[in-house]
């Protein structure tokens, strides 16, 4: 992808800039299961949406997250959170995800669909034992049927139908 | 960043290049791996698995390095950062082969650096490679970016100070200098600034007493000393109770404050207030029989308390002394220039900065003597220690009056001096007034000069001698400390 040398840009705009297109590719180009919509308001704002994947708790859903580009994107990670209510041991009550790629182990050379395919993994792969939700974490320990069943459960309730 | 803290590491970095015939800059990310103890790299290196070495510290073992396909260097790739395509020759890698634009280094270098705050542990841009980023890298990548360059240089030099045991940053106020030794030990060392300093504590150089008991001594100073000067000076304990009684006004006349004991007792004497009967105010019974009692009782109570003044006060008077050696200078300064100005020369004149210098050296080394002897268990080498101590407090106080006050009257104060002086009053007279009338004479300038140069080193000799007792004593096991310094 070619993209115009824009001149006084300083290195981070300059990489900003032409990080930027990969979002577009992201809108222009989706993954299967994956969908982004660039906010009207603000470019750096998205809206996505996850589909629940096969065999897991949360397959028939539709999950609705949240996108932002900090200002030091792509040095520092993007902010996503999941706005659907969801019930899983590494997601929040405020849909705060436990990610160590949305963290410490962010590599600027990480593109939007690697991180939202990782988000999409980890509905297929709770990980109870590094947990944000830690009451979910505990029943999926303790008694895991029953907290795929609850998953299920919230996956109907809040994630199905408009 | 101080000079030789930079040659200092290059230092390091060759000899460790020297021995594995690695590049410079794989070197010092070892040696920074291992602290920068060359001897534990070396003997890893030897007796270990390398290829688990060069994982352990996140380099790529340099033998092993990929050969670069120089075909291949003029073409396009596309950095992964930002997905511009440059000529494959134009990106920046490390050795693991993950390269990516300038644009793209100078930002997240800038990220790391500058909002992170991290130097010596930069790592590959490239998602879950651990591949450590060296100083040429970096450096190279950095030009043009003086700020960020320097910042980085700092966390280098930094993580330097702070990985290596035999380095250390120079305690002195506004000191920005490092200082290196050679074996890891508590010894006195000395700053280029002038400061000297205990290796192993970083509080100035304290020798005879060791690390340990200076920390405790001067923990118990924090802890007592506003407390107990006071409670000296203005408190007595009720000869009854104990109980701590601050005397409130002139009058001598005291009832205790404890409401179980209400003992009325005198100030002046401790003893028992009643018999003292109309005399009001005043005390005659300074002798008598009870009072004496309960004034040695009172002191056998208060005997720690005034055996810790004892030694706090004379540690701090050579602290307080400490204070007055820049102006102590600053005069010794002038009197130099005074000498020149009689004949001597540049040379001939240095006897007296010498002097000042020896002066201070005594005194500080006399200040800690003070938190050696209170602690020391009594025995005959302790009264021997004890004898040093005083001959070098003597010889000391000697110096210095010479070197703070006679030396005024001996030479004449620079006003008044430079005048008359054809009198040929000749050799050492000691009386100060006929030595002012005859300073010009170079033979009293030489006998001054002879005199300080005495005393000077006899300061000397006696420190020395004082100090080889103590540690002849430490080698041969003969002190022995009391905690509570009692
Ligand atoms: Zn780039
Ligand atoms: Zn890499
Ligand atoms: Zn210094
Ligand atoms: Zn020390
Ligand atoms: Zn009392
Ligand atoms: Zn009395």
């Amino acid at each position: 992808m070619r993209v115009p040398f824009a001149a006084g840009l300083t290195a981070d705009q300059f990489v900003a800039a032409f990080k930027y297109v990969e979002t577009q590719r992201l809108v222009a180009e989706p993954v299967p299961g994956i969908s982004a919509e660039p906010d009207e308001q603000n470019a750096r704002y998205f809206g996505i949406k996850i589909d629940g994947p096969h065999e897991s708790p949360f397959e028939g859903g539709v999950f609705r997250l949240e996108l932002f580009l900090p200002e030091d994107y792509p040095m520092a990670p993007p902010k996503v959170r999941f706005l659907t209510k969801i019930y899983h041991p590494n997601i929040d009550r405020l849909g705060r995800i436990c990610l160590d790629i949305l963290k410490d182990k962010w590599s600027p050379a990480l593109q939007i669909r690697t991180v939202l395919l990782s988000v999409q993994a980890l509905l297929s792969a709770p990980n109870p034992d590094d947990p944000l939700a830690n009451d979910v974490a505990e029943q999926w320990k303790t008694n895991e049927p029953a907290a795929i069943a609850t998953a299920r459960q919230w996956t109907r309730q809040y994630a199905t139908g408009k | 960043m101080p000079k030789d803290i930079i040659s200092t590491q290059i230092q390091a970095i060759e000899d460790v290049n020297n021995i594995f015939q690695i590049p410079p800059s794989t070197a010092r990310i070892l040696l920074q791996f291992f602290g920068w103890d060359k001897e534990r790299l070396v003997e890893r290196y030897y007796d270990g698995d390398q290829d688990r070495l060069f994982e352990e510290a996140h380099i790529i073992n340099p033998h092993k390095l990929p050969r670069q396909d120089s075909n291949t260097e003029h073409k396009e790739m596309t950095c992964e950062i930002c997905y511009v395509d440059y000529p494959r020759k134009d990106m920046t890698g490390l050795p693991c082969n993950h390269r990516f634009c300038r644009h793209c280094w100078v930002s997240y270098l800038q990220s790391k650096i500058m909002d992170e705050g991290t130097g010596e542990k930069i790592t590959c841009p490239a998602h879950q490679c651990p591949i450590v980023a060296d100083e040429v890298t970096i450096s190279h990548l950095l030009q043009g970016h003086p700020e960020i360059q320097a910042r980085y240089e700092f966390f280098v030099a930094k993580a330097f100070v702070q990985g290596n045991k035999l380095v250390k940053w120079c305690p002195a106020p506004g000191c920005e200098n490092a200082v290196r030794v050679n074996t890891v030990e508590a010894r006195p060392v000395k700053c280029k600034c002038g400061h000297a300093w205990c290796f192993g504590c970083q509080q100035p150089t304290h020798e005879p007493v060791h690390c340990p008991t200076l920390k405790a001594w001067l923990k118990k100073c924090a802890d007592d000393s506003e407390t107990a000067n006071w409670i000296s000076a203005n408190t007595k304990e009720c000869p009854r109770c104990k109980t701590t009684i601050e005397k409130n006004g002139g009058c001598n006349h005291i009832t205790c404050r404890s409401l179980n004991c209400k003992y009325e007792f005198c100030w002046s004497c401790l003893g028992a207030w009643e018999p003292h009967g109309a005399s009001w105010y005043n005390c005659s019974r300074f002798d008598e029989k009870d009072s004496m009692q309960a004034r040695d009782q009172h002191s056998r109570s208060r005997v720690s308390l005034e055996r810790y003044l004892h030694y706090y006060n004379r540690y701090h008077n050579h602290e307080q002394s400490q204070k007055f050696e820049q102006q102590l200078f600053a005069k010794v300064d002038k009197k130099m220039e005074e000498f020149q100005q009689r004949g001597m020369s540049w040379i001939e004149v240095q006897f007296l900065k010498k002097a000042v210098e020896v002066l201070c050296l005594c005194r500080q080394t006399l200040k800690y003597t003070y938190v050696f002897g209170f602690y020391l268990r009594k025995n005959n080498q302790a009264v021997i220690f004890e004898d040093n101590q005083k001959d070098l407090e003597m010889a000391v106080e000697t110096l210095s009056q010479y070197l703070e006050q006679d030396m005024d009257s001996a030479t004449g104060s620079a006003s008044s001096s430079s005048s008359s002086s054809s009198s040929s009053s000749s050799s050492s007279s000691s009386s100060a007034a006929t030595t002012a009338q005859a300073t010009s004479n170079p033979t009293v300038l030489a006998d001054i000069k002879q005199r300080v140069l005495d005393k000077s080193q006899y300061c000397e000799s006696r420190r020395k001698v004082l100090l080889d007792h103590v540690q002849d004593g430490y080698e041969q096991g003969v002190w022995e400390f009391d905690a509570a310094g009692n």
